[in-house]
C-alpha cells in the first residue's frame, strides 16, 4: 500500500471510530432520557407504573384548580373528557394556563393515583393546540365514538 | 388598493426570480456574456420588487388596513407604532416575505461585492440563489400570502400582536437571526457554483470565506438575541431550553463553524475541499430543515408559526428538491475535487479535521435528539414522546469539552507539519499551570472542592493562556512588542476574539448551571423570603396601565445583609385586545449575576405567588457571544479579501501574507478577469 493511502485509510478508520462511538454515546443517552407520553385514558387503565417520569396532557377541566391559600400548592383535572387525572403542583403555572385549555403537565403517578407535576407547560398561543394534547383528545373522541356503536348495536340486538 | 400592488409587485419577484435561475445559468454554460450580464440587474429588480411588497406591508399595518388578513390577525390600533411596524415579521407570512426580503438583500449584496469574481462564476452563483428565490416566492404566492383579503366585511379592530412578541428583542431578534440564517445561501450558492464549473481552489475559498464569516457572526448575534430574550421575557429563567425550534439554529450555526474553520484550511492549503462544499450544502439544508420545523407545526414547540400540513408539505418538498438535486451533483462532481497536499499526523490541518469532526457530530446529535420523537411516532404507530434537555446535555458538554482542549493546541500548531516536540515545548507548561490555578482557585474561593466548577476553570485557563502564549510568540518577531501585535493580521485577531468569546460563553453557561439557585414562593406584602445571601421583600402590588394592556406591578425589595440594595418590579399583564396574559419579569443584571423575580398568579388578601432567582455569571453567555460575532466580523474585514481590487488598480507585486503564519498556498490570479 502506497504511503498516502495508508494515510487516508487511516484517517478514514480513525473518522469512523469517532463516528461509532458518538453515535453509541448518542443512542444510549437517548434511550435513558426519553419521556413518554400518556392520555388520561391510559393512566385511568393502569399503563404507567408509579414513579415513572411521563408527561400527560389533557384540557384543564372547568372549575377543579383549588388554589392552597397559604402554601404555592395547586391542584387541578386535566381531563381528555373521557377519564380525569388529579394533578398537584408545587410552582408557578404559566401565563396560559387557564381552564378549558389544552396543557401537558411533566413528572410521574404515586401509587394513590396521583399525578404530581414537576413542570407544567402551556402553549403561547391560544388557538394552537399541542400535538400531544390534540392526540389526547382525538384517541378520548374516537374510544367514546366506539363505545356508543358498541351500546347501539347491542341496543339493536335487545 | 394598496395591498394589491404589493401582491403585484411579489408575482414581479417571482417572474424576475424564474427568469434570474434560467438566463445566467445557460450563458455561463453556453460562455454568452449578455445572458451572464443579466444576472444583476435581474437580481437587482427582484430585490427593488421585494422591497416593494415589504414596505406595503409595513404600510399596511401603520395604516391600520384590517382588510388584509395577516394585518387583522397581527396587529390593532392600540398596539404602539414600533410593534405595528415589526409585526410585519409577527407571524408566518409577514415573516416570510422578510425572510425572502433578506435573501434578495444578500444576492444583491454579492452583486455589490463581486467586482473581482470572473463574470460565469457571479452568474451561476446569483441564478442559484434566484432559484432558491422561486422557492420562497412561489410558497408564499401559493400557500401563505401575506397580502390575502378579508373582503367584503374587514373586523373593526385587529386581534393583536401575541403579547410575548410585544418587546424589544423582538424588533432586532428576527431580523438578525433571518439575516444570518439566509445568509447561509450565499455560501452554498457559492459551493454550487463551485460544483458546476469544477472551480474550487484557493481563489474560490478566499471569495467564499467573508460570507461564510459574515453570515456565521451574524447568526451567531441572532442566536444570542434570541436566547437572552427567552431568558427575560419567558419567564423560567433559563437561558437555553433545547426547543426542537431553538435546536434547527444551533445545527446550522456548528455546522457553519466546522464550514468556516474547514475553509480556512481549503484556502491555506487547498485541503478538504470536497469536505468544505459538503459543510456548505449541509449547513444551507440545515437551515431549510429549521424553516420546515418553524412552519410545518409538526413538533411541539413555543415557537410553531402554523399547523397548516400544505405548507409544510411544500417546505418538505422543497428541502427534498434543493438536498437531492445538490447531493447529487456532489456525487457526480466531487471526485473531480482533488485536494492538493498531503499533512503530517502533527499539524494545523489535522487539528481542524478534529475541530470538525466534534461540531458535526455535535450538530448530528442535536438533529438526532430533535427528529426522534417525530421518527419514534412514526415507527411505534403513533406513541409520543418528548426528549428532554438530559439527553443533549449529556452529549453536547463533553463534546464541547474537548473541543476547547483542541481549540488551545490548533492555533499553536503549524500547516502541514508540527514537531510534537514543538507542541510539548510550547504546552506543557501552560497545561501545568492551568491545571494547578484552575484547581486552586476555585477551592480557595469555596473552601470545598467542586468538581464541575474545576473542570470548568481548568478548560477556560487553557484556552486563555494558550491564546496569549500565541500571542506573545507571533508578536515577537517584530522591533517591539506593539509593532508586533499591529502586524498580526485583522483575520488573526478575529479568530482569538472569536475564541475568546467561545471560553467566556462555555464559563457563563457551566457556571450558570452549577451556581444558579431558585425559589417559588407564596407571600403576602411585607413578608419575605430568603434566597442565597439575599432577602427578597414583597411590597405588595399596584395597578398600572400601558399602552394595550393593565398590568399588577409587584414592588420587591431586594435586601443583602443589612443593605438594601435595590428595589425589582415585576408585572403580571393583561393585554386588553386579546386577553391574554403575560408576565414581565424584575431583573437586575450585573456582571457577576443577575437578580430575577417572576410573578405568578394573585391569591387571597393581596398575596401573590413568585419565582425567584439569583443567577450568578449568567451575563458572560451573552457578552462571550458578542465576542464571537465580533471575531467573525473583524475576520471579514481582513484586507486581503479585497487585494485583487487593489491589485487590479494599483498593479502592486504580490506581498507575502501579513499573517505570521506561512502561507504554502500558491497565491491564484487565475480568476480575475476585467
Amino acid at each position: 500500500m502506497k504511503p498516502h493511502r495508508r494515510k487516508t485509510l487511516g484517517i478514514i478508520l480513525f473518522i469512523t471510530a469517532g463516528l461509532s462511538l458518538a453515535i453509541g454515546l448518542s443512542l444510549y443517552a437517548l434511550s435513558s432520557n426519553i419521556d413518554l407520553f400518556f392520555t388520561p385514558t391510559q393512566i385511568a387503565a393502569g399503563e404507567v407504573q408509579p414513579g415513572q417520569r411521563i408527561r400527560v396532557g389533557g384540557m384543564v377541566k372547568e372549575g377543579s384548580i383549588r388554589h392552597n391559600e397559604q402554601q404555592l400548592q395547586v391542584n387541578f383535572i386535566t381531563t381528555d373528557y373521557a377519564h380525569e387525572v388529579d394533578v398537584q403542583y408545587n410552582g408557578i403555572l404559566p401565563d396560559l394556563f387557564r381552564e378549558g385549555q389544552g396543557i401537558v403537565a411533566e413528572g410521574s403517578v404515586t401509587p394513590e393515583g396521583q399525578f404530581v407535576a414537576s413542570r407544567v407547560l402551556a402553549k403561547h398561543d391560544e388557538n394552537y393546540m399541542s400535538v400531544e394534547v390534540k392526540a389526547a383528545m382525538d384517541a378520548a373522541e374516537r374510544q367514546r365514538v366506539m363505545e356508543q356503536s358498541q351500546a347501539q348495536m347491542q341496543e339493536g340486538f335487545q | 388598493m394598496i395591498p394589491e400592488l404589493g401582491n403585484f409587485s411579489l408575482i414581479l419577484a417571482f417572474c424576475l426570480s424564474i427568469l434570474l435561475s434560467v438566463i445566467p445559468m445557460a450563458g455561463a454554460a453556453r460562455d454568452n456574456l449578455l445572458w451572464m450580464k443579466l444576472a444583476r440587474p435581474l437580481t437587482a429588480g427582484i430585490f427593488v420588487f421585494l422591497s416593494i411588497s415589504l414596505l406595503i406591508l409595513g404600510y399596511s399595518f401603520v395604516t391600520d388596513d384590517f382588510s388584509v388578513a395577516f394585518v387583522a390577525n397581527h396587529s390593532n390600533t392600540a398596539l404602539p407604532i414600533q410593534y405595528k411596524v415589526t409585526a410585519v415579521w409577527g407571524g408566518h407570512e409577514g415573516s416570510f416575505l422578510f425572510w425572502t426580503w433578506m435573501l434578495s438583500a444578500w444576492m444583491l449584496a454579492v452583486t455589490v461585492f463581486s467586482k473581482a469574481m470572473p463574470d460565469d462564476f457571479v452568474a451561476r452563483v446569483l441564478a442559484i440563489m434566484g432559484m432558491i428565490c422561486v422557492g420562497y416566492t412561489l410558497f408564499m404566492l401559493a400557500t401563505s400570502n401575506p397580502f390575502d383579503r378579508v373582503l367584503p366585511l374587514p373586523p373593526a379592530d385587529g386581534a393583536d400582536l401575541n403579547a410575548a412578541l410585544q418587546d424589544f428583542a423582538f424588533i432586532i431578534h428576527p431580523p438578525s437571526l433571518y439575516m444570518g440564517y439566509v445568509g447561509f445561501s450565499v455560501v452554498f450558492a457559492f459551493a454550487i457554483a463551485a460544483l458546476i464549473s469544477g472551480r474550487l481552489d484557493s481563489a474560490w475559498a478566499r471569495w467564499c470565506r467573508p460570507w461564510a464569516n459574515a453570515a456565521w457572526a451574524i447568526l451567531t448575534l441572532g442566536l444570542s438575541l434570541g436566547s437572552w430574550w427567552a431568558y427575560y421575557e419567558l419567564g423560567w429563567g433559563g437561558w437555553w431550553a433545547w426547543d426542537p425550534v431553538e435546536n434547527p439554529p444551533l445545527i446550522t450555526w456548528l455546522l457553519g463553524a466546522a464550514m468556516i474553520h474547514s475553509l480556512a484550511a481549503t484556502e491555506k492549503r487547498g485541503v478538504f475541499k470536497s469536505w468544505t462544499v459538503l459543510l456548505a450544502i449541509m449547513a444551507f439544508a440545515s437551515s431549510l430543515l429549521g424553516t420546515f420545523i418553524t412552519r410545518s407545526g409538526l413538533l411541539t414547540s413555543v415557537h410553531a408559526f402554523a399547523t397548516d400540513p400544505t405548507r409544510g408539505v411544500y417546505i418538505l418538498g422543497f428541502l427534498g428538491l434543493i438536498i437531492g438535486g445538490s447531493l447529487l451533483l456532489y456525487a457526480i462532481r466531487a471526485p473531480a475535487l482533488k485536494s492538493e497536499f498531503g499533512f503530517g499526523a502533527w499539524s494545523r490541518e489535522v487539528f481542524l479535521l478534529a475541530n470538525n469532526m466534534i461540531l458535526v457530530v455535535a450538530s448530528a446529535a442535536i438533529l438526532l435528539g430533535t427528529l426522534y420523537p417525530m421518527v419514534y411516532q412514526a415507527m411505534s404507530g403513533g406513541d409520543l414522546i418528548s426528549v428532554g434537555p438530559p439527553y443533549f446535555n449529556t452529549i453536547f458538554v463533553p463534546l464541547m469539552g474537548i473541543l476547547a482542549v483542541l481549540m488551545a493546541i490548533g492555533p499553536i500548531s503549524r500547516w502541514k507539519k508540527t514537531s510534537a516536540t514543538y507542541l510539548r515545548q510550547q504546552l506543557t507548561r501552560l497545561a501545568i499551570a492551568a491545571l494547578v490555578l484552575g484547581v486552586a482557585i476555585p477551592v480557595l474561593l469555596t473552601l470545598e472542592v467542586p468538581l464541575a466548577t474545576i473542570g470548568t476553570a481548568v478548560l477556560a485557563l487553557w484556552v486563555i493562556f494558550a491564546m496569549t502564549r500565541d500571542l506573545w510568540t507571533k508578536s515577537g518577531n517584530k522591533a517591539s512588542r506593539l509593532a508586533g501585535l499591529k502586524g498580526l493580521s485583522l483575520s488573526y485577531w478575529g479568530m482569538q476574539l472569536a475564541h475568546f468569546g467561545f471560553v467566556m460563553t462555555m464559563a457563563g453557561a457551566c457556571l450558570t448551571s452549577i451556581y444558579s439557585i431558585e425559589r417559588s414562593v407564596l407571600l403576602q406584602p411585607g413578608q419575605s423570603a430568603e434566597l442565597g445571601n439575599y432577602t427578597f421583600v414583597f411590597n405588595g402590588t399596584v395597578p398600572v396601565q400601558g399602552p394595550n394592556y393593565i398590568a399588577d406591578e409587584a414592588t420587591v425589595r431586594v435586601i443583602r445583609g443589612d443593605t438594601h440594595m435595590l428595589d425589582l418590579y415585576p408585572q403580571k399583564q393583561l393585554y386588553t385586545a386579546s386577553g391574554t396574559p403575560a408576565t414581565k419579569m424584575g431583573i437586575d443584571g450585573r456582571f457577576f449575576r443577575d437578580l430575577f423575580v417572576s410573578l405568578g398568579d394573585p391569591r387571597a388578601n393581596g398575596a401573590w405567588t413568585m419565582t425567584l432567582y439569583v443567577k450568578p455569571f449568567v451575563r458572560w453567555i451573552w457578552i462571550g457571544t458578542l465576542f464571537i460575532a465580533l471575531g467573525g466580523i473583524l475576520a471579514v474585514t481582513d484586507k486581503r479579501y479585497r487585494r485583487y481590487k487593489v491589485r487590479r488598480g494599483e498593479a502592486v507585486s504580490v506581498n507575502p501574507e501579513s499573517d505570521s503564519v506561512a502561507s504554502a498556498a500558491p497565491v491564484t490570479r487565475a480568476g480575475v478577469t476585467s
